[in-house]
């Protein structure tokens, strides 16, 4: 299966050279996307086959004799491969079918097409990497490609700055990474995974390893505070790829996350772990409250990416905590309630920008002031949307729900942690993990409700059209797969089980395809159980109509809004996105340093009156300014070097070289 | 078998007894007001009233309006029918814990928050608007108190909870009390009541609730009213079950369920009366100093919390 997923490969890089000189023909560029589903659809399929296989299976791998002469391409397809292979390719697939509907409405195709499979193809090759090499070189490919197709609306005023930041943040994360596996070869030898993993390190040694695979990945995975690049570059993309970079490239951090912390790196102490599920507390609070105050609706998006891997980050670090401690059964719900979210958020999050995308077209524009009333001339596109909304709030019976009542009940046992820090630090990350819930929920009615009910805000939005319907399914098939793994989770956790067996732990405590029980030894149980509490809503739905029917049969008048008597024909006099989310900017003002500006004229003045708010995210100011400055100033030493004479080159050569034979002759 | 009988009891007996429960309670805080006020059967006629009304509902409503306050209605209806009230036998109480249950409020609210932004006037947007904000502040707040009685009793399950706190392994406890005062701010704040909220109010620009659901008339506002009662009862069921659960049979004997259902109907009175009274002794706050009583019942807590955590360690 290992030789299939590297024809893919290959099917997919052929893929991105037809798509450089078939730019100008849409229908031929729709078929290059549907292939490019086709390939991911496959990919998906080869890994939900070796989850399926028995654990004990042992894993394929390949070296290909491609790459540094010495080491070749080491490839290898194990169960927590094979996982990330389903996370990624599944929402691939649709959204590759939604990019060639969607492939009319680009305009600059011809910067998108033929990055768009290379990106998709470098992502698989980081799955299965199984050396330093191939990882870092698959790792940094993924970065180009997405920056590349950060850039393809260059013509936009904020695209340009988005890209540099994000190529900035992530060279930084690549050198991170290739630092902790320099750090790891140094005491291995050599430089595939093998080798890496019988490497024995000092606790220095394996802490700045550590340190910096959590820089490395955590900034691709849009962690606090490595986050800033990832809204604006995730909102500056064409709507695929944001969709794409969004819903499946922070997933591939996340394999990077636990292939390292889990696997190659070795047992981490539980410090590390504590520290992962803190910054994914802070993560989950300070993303949403972002998404909270944000008009643009990608960016909306983006900021609740940040949340949504945050609380991801919450599981593994509980799971590297629970492990560390010798508690492993508490350590497979930590890492299935990570790995869960990790599913769940792909999928709704694909919906979710697929469906922005959807709006786009309908109306041009995906700023929500200027949106409104789309319920009533998209219906079906609103249906879909509603429940990618409802699954991204958390709420019964959709798939979001499950995995943050799973994470709840990993925090919940934290009090049979031994270190009585961590049993009073935990508690405190699942107040932010509650509050990030709560906020979750304001946000995405708030989203919704902007968008799609009430009155258009603007001409556009009051003639919009519903899009064609190539944009519409895939939302709606997205819409259906949340509300099936709602129900049913036992699906998403028997894709899981076999990861956590494959990384030495048991398997998930309890369980089963239609009821979620978290038995957890000494009389500790909680069980959910959607599909009962859905057929239990139906029934009441039921009688609730049926006596309706009966008792009320008037039909309904319709007539003026009522409005306390004094309807109002303007639609501006309804509530909009930044008056809905007031009353929290209020309540959390200091986090969004948001400066309220109102310009009253006195009384007989004629010119307008005016309002304005500014908000910032106060990480700029604290870590990212004083950063570049510091750069800079390093950059104006350094530049002394640039105008030197010959002989003074010369002589730093020579000295550079006496060094360097002084350090091999002692380190040696 | 006796599992099913006893939750379709629980969902007729939670249904018929809401709009008693609210009654109850303007009855009591007339009484204290030196008014005579309505029966305490007053709701019943209204909801019927109401019933028989043909519904008025503006131009620009979507499906998406009619269909918000029937969502919100049955999420309400399952929830309150998952607290045992009467016995710990019931078939679905077993089907989710307590944060499912926070869960389920969490739909009826977000149901309800885009049924008032339908229509698209100011008085829905802004109930809508300050409902979430109250409602985000005091969900931290509920799963803390999750938190201290998870850990006092070993389960999110409240038939787990309930068996605990009537095996008698708890004495009175610091951290039960302030759960027990943490909960009961949060389901003032829930229920809309003073001084968050005020159901009796008519100065629109001081609503929050009744803002939201400006809009609905006739059946549909019959589902909004008696999802507001069956909130009502839910939360004093809630109280009633984790902090004073005498009488919950555990065991399925006529005697035991007899005196279940009595003990329960007590309880309501008891917790009716109690609101009343709280409700006429209190002035209402300014909306953003709900946050200072919401901070309030999370920190409470949240201390509710760090002291069980500190009395198993030492």
């Amino acid at each position: 299966m290992l030789a299939l997923t590297v024809g893919a490969l290959g099917a997919l890089l052929a893929l991105g050279c037809a798509g450089v000189g078939t730019t100008r023909a849409p229908l031929l560029a729709a078929s290059i996307y549907v292939a490019a589903a086709i390939v991911s659809a496959a990919l998906a399929l080869i890994g939900a086959i070796r989850l399926a296989l028995p654990v004990e299976a042992a894993p394929e791998s390949l070296i290909l004799p491609i790459g540094l002469p010495w080491l070749g391409l080491h490839l290898r397809l194990d169960a927590v491969s094979a996982l990330f292979l389903v996370i990624v390719h599944a929402p691939a697939t649709v959204i590759g079918l939604f990019a060639a509907g969607y492939a009319r409405h680009e305009h600059a195709q011809a910067r998108v097409l033929p990055l768009y499979p290379l990106f998709v193809a470098a992502m698989t090759a980081v799955l299965i990497a199984d050396d330093a090499y191939a990882f870092v070189l698959a790792w940094e490919l993924m970065s180009l490609a997405s920056w590349a197709l950060v850039l393809a609306h260059h013509d936009e005023a904020d695209t340009a700055p988005a890209a540099w930041l994000y190529l900035v943040i992530a060279g930084l994360g690549t050198v991170c990474l290739m630092g902790a596996f320099g750090v790891l070869a140094a005491g291995a030898g050599a430089y595939d995974f093998a080798s890496l993993r019988a490497a024995h390190l000092s606790p220095l040694a394996g802490a700045a390893v550590v340190l910096l695979v959590l820089l490395g990945a955590g900034s691709k995975a849009g962690l606090m505070p490595l986050h800033a690049w990832l809204p604006p570059a995730h909102s500056a993309a064409p709507t695929p790829v944001s969709a794409l970079m969004s819903g499946v490239m922070t997933k591939v951090a996340l394999y990077g996350l636990i292939r390292m912390l889990f696997d190659v790196a070795g047992p981490v102490p539980w410090g590390w772990g504590a520290a992962l599920t803190v910054i994914g507390g802070a993560s989950a609070v300070l993303g949403l409250l972002h998404a909270l105050v944000q008009t643009d609706i990608k960016r909306l998006l983006a900021y609740s990416t940040v949340e949504n891997l945050g609380i991801a980050a919450i599981g593994i670090g509980l799971a590297l905590v629970f492990r560390a401690t010798g508690q492993t059964a508490l350590a497979t719900l930590a890492l299935t309630a990570g790995l869960l979210h990790a599913i769940n958020h792909a999928l709704f999050k694909s919906l979710l920008f697929c469906g922005t995308g959807a709006i786009a077209v309908a109306t041009g524009t995906r700023d929500l002031e200027r949106l409104g009333g789309l319920l009533a001339r998209a219906p079906l596109l609103a249906l879909g949307m509603l429940a990618g909304c409802v699954a991204i709030a958390g709420l019964p019976p959709f798939n979001g729900f499950v995995s943050e009542w799973l994470t709840f009940q990993a925090i919940l046992s934290s009090p049979r942690l031994p270190e009585p820090m961590l049993r009073l630090a935990v508690p405190l990350v699942g107040v932010l993990l509650a509050l990030a819930a709560a906020l979750a929920a304001v946000c995405f009615v708030r989203a919704f409700g902007i968008a799609f009910l009430g009155r258009p805000r603007s001409p556009e939005a009051a003639a919009a059209r519903a899009p064609e319907r190539s944009l519409i399914w895939p939302v709606l098939v997205l819409g259906a797969a949340c509300l099936i793994l709602g129900v049913l989770p036992g699906l998403g956790i028997g894709l899981i089980d076999p990861v956590a067996r494959t990384l030495g732990l048991p398997g998930f405590p309890g369980g089963g395809a239609f009821a979620l029980t978290v038995g957890l030894g000494s009389g500790r149980a909680a069980v959910y159980s959607g599909l009962a509490l859905l057929l239990a809503a139906g029934v009441l739905g039921l009688i609730v109509t049926l006596a309706l029917r009966r008792f009320s049969p008037t039909p309904a008048r319709r007539g003026a809004a009522w409005d306390c008597g004094f309807p109002e024909a303007s639609p501006t006099t309804q509530y909009t996105a930044s008056s809905f989310s007031q009353p929290l900017r209020r309540v959390f003002g200091p986090a969004f340093m948001a400066r309220e500006r109102v310009d009253m004229p006195k009384p007989l003045e004629t010119r307008a009156a005016g309002f304005a708010v500014q908000v910032a995210d106060p990480i700029w100011s604290a870590l990212y300014r004083p950063a570049a400055r510091l750069v800079e100033a390093l950059a104006e030493r350094i530049n002394v070097v640039q105008f030197l004479t010959i002989r003074r080159y010369l002589s730093l050569t020579f000295g550079a070289l006496v060094l360097l034979m002084i350090v091999v002759a002692f380190g040696t | 078998m006796s599992g099913v009988l006893f939750q379709i009891v629980q969902f007729a007996l939670t249904a018929a007894l809401a709009p008693l429960v609210t009654g109850l309670v303007r009855r009591v805080k007339a009484r204290l007001y030196g008014r005579i006020g309505p029966s305490p059967l007053q709701p019943y006629r209204d909801l019927w009233r109401l019933l028989r009304k043909e519904p008025a509902s503006a131009q620009t409503a979507s499906p998406l309006f009619f269909a918000s306050p029937a969502v919100a209605f049955v999420a309400l209806w399952l929830a309150s029918g998952l607290i045992p009230t009467f016995t710990t036998d019931l078939a679905l109480a077993s089907a989710a814990d307590l944060i499912a249950l926070v869960a389920l409020l969490a739909l009826a609210r977000f149901a309800t928050a885009l049924g008032g932004l339908d229509v698209g006037t100011a008085f829905g947007g802004i109930g809508a608007s300050r409902d979430m904000m109250i409602a985000a502040l005091a969900e931290p707040a509920i799963l803390m108190v999750i938190f201290t009685l998870s850990l006092i009793a070993g389960s999110t399950g409240l038939i787990r909870i309930i068996g605990f706190m009537l095996g008698g392994g708890v004495g009175l406890e610091i951290s039960l009390s302030l759960a027990l005062i943490a909960l009961l701010m949060i389901a003032i704040a829930e229920n809309g009541r003073i001084p968050i909220d005020n159901p009796a109010t008519h100065l629109e620009l001081t609503m929050v609730h009744e803002a939201m659901v400006l809009e609905y008339s006739g059946r549909h506002l019959v589902l909004v009213e008696a999802a507001q009662m069956l909130k009502l009862l839910l939360y004093l069921s809630l109280v009633g079950a984790i902090f004073a659960p005498w009488g919950i049979a555990e065991t399925d004997t006529p005697d035991g369920l007899m005196a279940g259902l009595v003990l329960y109907l007590m309880k309501l009175a008891v917790g009716a009366a109690g609101l009343g009274l709280f409700e006429v002794a209190i002035a209402k706050m300014r909306v953003f100093r709900a946050t200072e009583f919401l901070g309030g019942a999370l920190l409470l807590a949240l201390l509710a919390t760090i002291f069980r955590l500190i009395a198993e360690t030492i």
